[in-house]
């Protein structure tokens, strides 16, 4: 019991992350239809910045840890939005028009692009970071077990909570909000109706990076060890959750978050740590075969 | 053809339409086409299947590139606004130019309020500093979004639809789709609004309290209205002016009575089938 509490308690951390990549993935394919492949990198980048900004602040004297946090995730999403911004610009604006294949394969080279740079400009050795949020709570002791839920953990959990819960009044609330879904619905009509569509996919890059940047300042606090390689594995798991929740739904994108990063957990505890990742995508077939639109996805309806 | 002299629409019109060609390949949809659109008039645009009404349509608002010709909408300040040079986007956020489709196209899963707030963004992302000063709760923001929100419900009553403000758009019935439709073009605030068939597939109750709906339109809201319809009964009902296409040619130009008794008209649309010219003659 005490063990399947801890095991608990690692795997809603560990979703929380995968969550709040998702999202990117998710309303990027909502209103363009495209994967953005380089969103991984995206995260990767964020957690580069916050990993620089870290160091940067320590050598200019800023060691009051709560400022530093603060500062570093203001600096991480507004350097990690431009990144995200960027690309949109670079790489599937100018496709906009062209067959669907085409910004795929762009995203792909993106992505590459990315990792190459990171890795030529920040060198192909892991980035470690001296533990920043430390101690913890001893919850109670079964045994000789202690169930533990450290500071960074709860810190994780409480930042994605507040940050998703902001996004999420962002876009049911707010003129921003509405356009974007108007323009998953029907783009031509969105832009008839005095949307400017281009600007609206803009900021939906832009947000998804600023989401992609805050996971990848929590994954730098909670592992301590980044390296230009992350952002594939992780963001292949952040896909998959994505797909798992239904693409296109954001609260699908969360859920699947939280349930891929539990599958995860739980296989590394209970069965083995090698297989971890076979499972995850193998409860992702499973979901796919009983609900081919993902867990709280609506079915495709083709536009005439 | 009769154009005798200066008709009214020409002494304030809001769309001046000039030697408009639009050719696809080989084809030409519409062949030079010019006309001007009054600024306080309902003008129809008529002519058989295939004559290139909506072709001219999709030019005003940006669908597509004329291949040759003007377009010119006069600004409420005077300012002229060139539409073939304009984006879909800047011919309704800045000449005020808003359309329907044939077919339905709302939001149709978000709700029939939603509907008519997206058509206000323009409004609404000035007033907020671009959605950031919302999250903030900018009391700015606030006063303009009750402000829209107010314009909506003011629209969902006059088209009798304030009880369904919650509800998918997607769900309602056809006819109610339709009128929504108008309002969500009237959302936009625009100068000119573009109607593509709006009386397709009413019954004749429904068409009844569309043409009065477009006539409180013209005559409320400072809004011109050009509309392509293919219900003779509606189109002699309400129009000031009626403008007719016959092979992407103009044929005719004028009152409805004048048109009516035009033998080019009557030759179109004895030449495409008795029924529509029977309804052309037929029309009170």
């Amino acid at each position: 019991m005490a063990y399947f509490l801890q095991q608990l308690i690692n795997g809603v951390t560990l979703g929380s992350i995968y969550g709040l990549i998702a999202i990117g993935y998710t309303m990027v394919y909502g209103i363009i239809g495209m994967i953005n492949f380089a969103h991984g990198d995206i995260f990767m980048v964020g957690a580069f910045i916050a990993l620089i900004a870290f160091l940067a602040l320590t050598a200019i004297g800023v060691t009051a840890i709560p400022l530093a946090l603060l500062l570093v995730l203001i600096i991480a999403i507004g350097l990690t939005a431009v990144w995200g911004w960027t690309v949109e610009r670079v790489a599937y604006r100018p496709l906009r028009e062209s067959f669907r294949l085409a910004p795929l394969i762009t995203a792909i080279g993106m992505s590459i692009v990315l990792q190459n740079f990171i890795q030529i400009a920040q060198g192909a050795r892991v980035k470690p970071l001296q533990p920043v949020v430390t101690g913890g709570y001893e919850l109670f002791q079964q045994g000789s077990f202690t169930v533990i839920v450290s500071n960074i953990q709860i810190l994780i959990v409480v930042t994605t909570v507040l940050v998703m819960t902001g996004f999420w009044l962002l876009i049911s609330r707010t003129a921003l909000g509405r356009s974007q879904r108007a323009c998953e619905q029907d783009r031509l009509m969105a832009a008839l109706s005095g949307v400017d569509v281009d600007r609206t996919i803009s900021l939906t890059f832009v947000l998804g990076a600023g989401l992609a940047a805050v996971a990848g300042l929590l994954y730098l606090l909670y592992y301590g060890v980044i390296d230009f390689f992350i952002g594939f594995v992780v963001g292949i798991k952040a896909f998959t959750a994505a797909v798992f929740g239904g693409i296109g739904s954001i609260p699908g994108a969360m859920l699947g978050g939280l349930i891929i990063g539990l599958i995860e957990t739980f296989w590394s505890a209970y069965f083995s740590i090698e297989y971890k990742d076979v499972a995850a995508f193998s409860m992702l077939a499973i979901v796919l075969i009983f609900f081919p639109t993902g867990l709280l996805g609506r079915p495709e309806v083709e536009k005439v | 053809m009769s154009e005798t002299g200066a008709k009214p629409w020409d002494h304030a019109p809001i769309l001046l339409v000039e030697h408009l060609t639009m050719r696809f390949g080989g084809l030409t949809a519409v062949d030079d086409a010019s006309f001007s659109v009054g600024g306080n008039d309902i003008t129809a645009l008529i002519g058989p299947n295939g004559a290139g009404k909506t072709t001219v349509f999709n030019c005003i608002t940006g669908f597509y590139k004329p291949t040759e010709g003007m377009l010119t909408l006069n600004g409420s300040d005077g300012t002229p606004f060139y539409l073939e040079r304009l984006t879909d986007h800047e011919i309704n956020a800045h000449a005020r130019v808003a359309r329907t489709f044939q077919n339905i196209r709302l939001f149709p899963g978000m709700t029939v309020l939603e509907n008519l707030m997206v058509a206000q963004h323009n409004v609404l992302s000035r007033a907020s500093g671009f959605s950031f000063g919302a999250i903030l709760g900018l009391g700015q923001f606030a006063r303009a979004e009750h402000d829209a929100l107010d314009f909506a419900k003011s629209w969902l009553d006059r088209i009798g639809l304030l009880s369904r403000a919650d509800d998918a758009a997607g769900g309602l019935p056809y006819g109610d789709q339709r009128r929504l439709e108008i309002a969500r073009a009237m959302c936009t605030r625009p100068r000119l609004l573009c109607l593509d068939e709006p009386a397709a597939g009413l019954n004749a109750r429904e068409s009844e309290a569309l043409s009065a709906l477009l006539k409180s339109i013209r005559d409320e809201d400072d809004t011109a209205i050009f509309l392509i319809e293919h219900d003779m009964g509606v189109v002699m009902r309400i129009s000031d002016h009626v403008i007719v296409l016959d092979y992407g040619k103009k044929i005719a130009d004028g009152t409805p009575d004048e048109v009516r008794s035009d033998p080019h008209v009557i030759a179109a649309y004895l030449g495409v089938s008795d029924e529509d010219a029977a309804a052309l003659e037929g029309g009170p």
